[in-house]
């Protein structure tokens, strides 16, 4: 293997001191002036309902309030994949929380007393809350003009229905397989809405100065796509709208695409030369913000005597909410995905997005894997109990290798699954007998499988530019966003390993649309993989620029020169050292007295050419829409009270193939930090809706997140590389993957301890405990 | 209105504040002190903490006008001359993904360490319970800490 200097290594964080000084500037942390207004939303207080009137006249006259806007305002409609949500509800609400109007004022006090002071008047419709209610025929249905929303090509929506979305893939002959199986497996697997919960809420300010030029600063992991559809939605050319996008404060997928920074981009439209900024408060995070989709998965699997699993009819529903404009998406990339990492040949699969007057679904970390992984890894392992065979030689068996064909047809990428099987269950010391210390307390151990591929338009594509400064220090102009995972130093690391700067030397900062180069979005797990194309060729393009010029000054071949500690050196002349400071902007002096070259600024891009969205819409057979899949294998060792339920996990290990860990630091910060949010999923987090569709744990009292004191006994990171062929130095995406497996590994351990199976996230102490009691007076 | 004063980051701030704001705001509205983070605005998540005569709090819960003539300390202050040994900890084992609840973490356990210097594992997770971090998982938080306390650093 070449040995690299910077790639590879666990270089210290580029963003590390401005972050641990409390110098980095959020977007709440930026000073706007004297002459900054503040948005107060007023929101739905029903979940399905016409909008009458809406009476502004008494919070009007509250000192400070300077302006109402109401969906009158801005009849526009916006959406990433689909059009389907209006900057404000427009004649209807179609979940609790969605805005309705805005109150401008000169303080956050008396916007928010303004807001309180709005009435609204309803005409209740009856609401649907549940995605399998919606499905029936004589449901409301919530949008009655679905047929006519403009839509990207891959979306399926049936009008006239609460199907927004319905992804088909068929491979194979299921009946066959069903008739001649050793075991047919059927069941069904549930799992709620979940929150991201990052500790920043949404945020964004918005300006149009006097010239006409709106700019947006927001939180968001998506600058480029946000202009984008701000320009398509207010009417306006990209040239003069500018997003500017400092640190963010986490964002697991909640602060891709556009939510709430539309308001104040609309609002700012009617605002000339003043900043209008809103700020979510912590309950308005919870209540309107997309949300991770709820799911039912009817899972149907066929084994045969020897343990292949020969067909898989996976039919998931997913309470996709009000709106779908991205939502539709997880359902659409489940739906080309949900076999999971295993080589099946027969399969049906239908993944069908269901309109629900609950919050609109979006992106979350791991954009749907996590709720269809909880079905499937768990029918896997019960598959394996019910043909007395190991459960992890069963994966064995089925895992999917290099160049076995995916459910739509495409073959897989090189990967290292079973390695990473191999490497969990080492680790976790599978096949080992688990015994308590502790008599009260029984154990269980779990294991689980996981893959996923980004899910993205088949033309989502990444730049950089690359300048050179005069002491060789670098900046590099990039427009993805670290939301912590690291990108930033990662992307210094590929410029240093091809120009031999060190990453300390190189500044990557948060981008503004107007100077940084276009980048679909922050979302995926695609950004160290596309970004870091770009950022390799952009490098390129640098070196390419130093070595033409230094073989037009001094007539060496460029072949036989090479960048070696910030300077040009000659593989034939060991006395020829150019330091880049020496040129790299002044040029170089030859004999006359006249400089040659000039400041050396590159630039690189990347789109990946081979995918296509182009497969039958009825089998999904024929397209190539995900770019690769990243796989992985984890186990963990589960101590339950059986008196009590409560669990606690004393050791897990995850194996993730990252094709090549450019900052293995990096990566295992993605297992800790994925694997308990996974965790969380699991034992405790639960968005808890009432009848009326009202959220009742708006608040991070109700809705825990974990906490110090949540976290395993030990944790066994393993990284293993097989290299992504078209990966920059061979690597692949790990970010989301890494909180995958939590939810089936929790439930495969309950039932080696307990005997009790259950199929309903979460699972938490109060359903084991009554879990297990039901069980114990079934036997008696 | 009422006029009040403390001594921030060893500086004394005179600041015009109404009775019902809370000393969150005061500090990064009217102080231009911005890493205290807003994350809950009910004392749930530590973002904002602050040191009040050298105990965390959280700034959200208090009053400007209740730390009228005390010392308030936040991570701008403890980073004036150079890092102090936690901060580098923290960067050394990557300890903050998204940085936005780092400050907060820093100073309380900035505050158990001066009365501790040695905290066991338990201690540490006890300290910063009160804390809530999305990203890290709080393995890395603990592996710094504990590398404090076994004075490897």
């Amino acid at each position: 293997m070449k040995d690299y200097k910077y790639i590879g290594k666990s270089v210290t964080r580029i963003d590390a001191l401005e972050k641990i000084s409390g110098a980095a500037i959020y977007a709440d942390d930026i000073d706007f002036g004297p002459n900054l207004l503040y948005a107060e939303l007023v929101s739905s207080t029903e979940a399905h309902a016409k909008i009458i009137s809406i009476d502004t006249s008494t919070a009007e006259q509250v000192p400070g309030v300077y302006k109402i806007f109401t969906g009158k305002d801005f009849p526009y409609k916006f959406g990433l994949y689909m059009k389907d949500r209006y900057v404000f509800a427009q004649d209807k609400v179609r979940f609790v929380g969605e805005q309705i109007a805005a109150v401008i004022a000169r303080s956050p006090q008396a916007a928010k007393q303004g807001a309180a002071l709005v009435k609204v008047e309803y005409e209740p419709l009856p609401a649907v809350l549940d995605q399998m209610e919606a499905l029936k025929d004589d449901a409301v249905i919530l949008h009655p003009d679905l047929g006519e929303y403009p839509h990207v090509p891959w979306f399926f929506p049936k009008a006239g229905t609460n199907i927004a979305h319905w992804r088909k893939t068929r491979k194979g002959n299921l009946e066959k397989a069903f008739a001649e199986a050793e075991l047919v497996l059927e069941d069904t697997y549930t799992v709620p809405r979940y929150a991201h919960c990052a500790l920043e809420t949404h945020i964004a300010a918005a300006k149009l100065d006097h010239s006409g030029r709106l700019t947006v600063w927001s939180s968001s992991q998506s600058p480029h796509t946000q202009r984008h559809l701000f320009a398509e939605a207010l009417g306006k050319s990209h040239k003069d709208v500018r997003v500017i996008t400092p640190h963010v404060g986490g964002g697991f997928g909640g602060k891709a695409g556009v939510t709430m920074e539309i308001i104040p981009a609309a609002l700012a439209t009617k605002l000339k030369g003043y900043t209008v900024k809103l700020r979510y408060s912590r309950e308005q995070e919870f209540i309107n913000t997309y949300q991770r989709l709820g799911v039912v998965a009817k899972i149907k699997m066929a084994v045969d005597r020897d343990g292949k699993i020969t067909a898989l009819d996976h039919k998931i529903y997913w309470d996709a909410g009000a709106y779908v404009e991205y939502g539709a998406n997880v359902v659409n990339a489940i739906g080309l995905s949900a076999i999971g990492p295993y080589n099946i040949p027969n399969v049906s699969i239908d993944s069908v997005c269901v309109y629900t007057n609950l919050p609109p679904g979006g992106a979350y970390r791991g954009f749907g894997y996590s709720e269809m992984l909880f079905g499937l890894e768990s029918h896997i392992t019960r598959a394996a109990k019910q043909l007395k065979m190991d459960e992890v030689e069963f994966r064995r068996i089925n895992a999917i290798k290099t160049g076995d064909l995916t459910a739509y047809g495409a073959k897989m990428n090189p990967n290292g699954l079973h390695e990473c099987i191999d490497k969990v269950a080492k680790a976790i010391n599978w096949g080992q007998p688990l015994i308590s210390k502790d008599p009260s307390k029984v154990l269980g151990r779990g294991f689980s499988l996981f893959w996923k591929a980004p899910a993205m338009p088949p033309n989502a594509s990444s730049s950089a530019f690359l300048k050179f400064n005069e002491d060789a220090s670098i900046n590099l102009l990039i427009s993805g966003m670290d939301i912590g995972q690291g990108y930033q130093t990662v992307m210094a690391q590929i410029t240093a390993e091809i120009l031999s700067v060190p990453p300390s030397k190189i500044r990557v900062e948060s981008p503004d649309t107007d100077r940084n180069p276009y980048e679909w979005q922050t979302v995926a797990s695609h950004i160290t993989w596309s970004c870091g194309n770009a950022v390799k060729k952009a490098a390129y393009d640098a070196r390419e620029q130093i070595m033409q010029l230094i073989h037009r000054v001094y007539h060496y071949p460029i072949d036989e020169l090479y960048l070696e500690d910030e300077a040009v050196k000659c593989h034939t002349d060991a006395r020829f050292m150019l330091p880049l400071k020496d040129f790299v902007v002044d040029g170089i002096m030859t004999a006359d007295g006249t400089f040659k070259g000039g400041p050396i600024n590159a630039r690189g891009m990347f789109m990946p050419e081979f995918s296509s969205t182009n497969g039958d819409p009825e089998t999904s057979q024929g397209g190539h829409p995900n770019v690769h899949y990243t796989v992985g294998a984890a186990a963990l060792d589960l101590e339950i009270d059986p008196e009590t339920g409560k669990m606690r996990v004393l050791k897990v290990a995850m194996a993730i193939d990252a094709g090549k860990a450019l900052n293995p630091e990096l990566v295992e910060g993605q297992i800790t930090g994925g694997l308990l949010q996974g965790l969380a999923t699991v034992l405790y987090e639960d968005m808890r809706y009432d009848a009326k569709g009202k959220l009742l744990n708006p608040n991070f009292t109700d809705y825990k997140i974990p906490t110090a004191l949540d976290t395993p006994g030990e944790i066994i990171p393993i990284i293993v590389e097989v290299p992504q062929p078209d990966g920059p130095f061979g690597a692949r995406g790990i970010g989301e993957h890494t909180m995958l497996p939590a939810a089936p590994m929790i439930a495969n351990a309950v039932e080696d301890a307990l005997k009790i199976r259950i199929k309903s996230m979460p699972i938490t102490a109060e359903k084991v405990a009554m879990s297990f009691i039901n069980k114990a007076k079934e036997e008696r | 209105m009422k006029e009040i004063s403390f001594n921030l980051n060893f500086e004394i701030r005179q600041v015009m504040v109404e009775p019902n704001e809370i000393l969150l705001d005061v500090l990064r509205d009217k102080l231009g002190v911005k890493s205290p983070k807003c994350g809950c605005e009910r004392g749930d998540c530590g973002a904002c903490t602050v040191l009040l005569d050298g105990k965390p709090v959280r700034s959200c819960l208090i009053l400007a006008i209740e730390a009228d003539k005390h010392d308030i300390i936040t991570v701008e202050g403890i980073s004036q001359d150079k890092l102090s040994k936690l901060q580098e900890a923290f960067i050394q084992y990557n300890s903050f993904q998204c940085g936005y609840c780092a400050p907060g973490i820093i100073l309380a356990v900035t505050e158990l360490l001066e009365n501790n210097p040695h905290p066991s594992l338990e201690e540490i997770k006890e300290s910063i319970a009160g804390h809530l971090c999305r990203c890290t998982g709080y393995t890395p938080i603990f592996d710094a800490i504990m590398a404090l306390s076994k004075g490897e650093q």
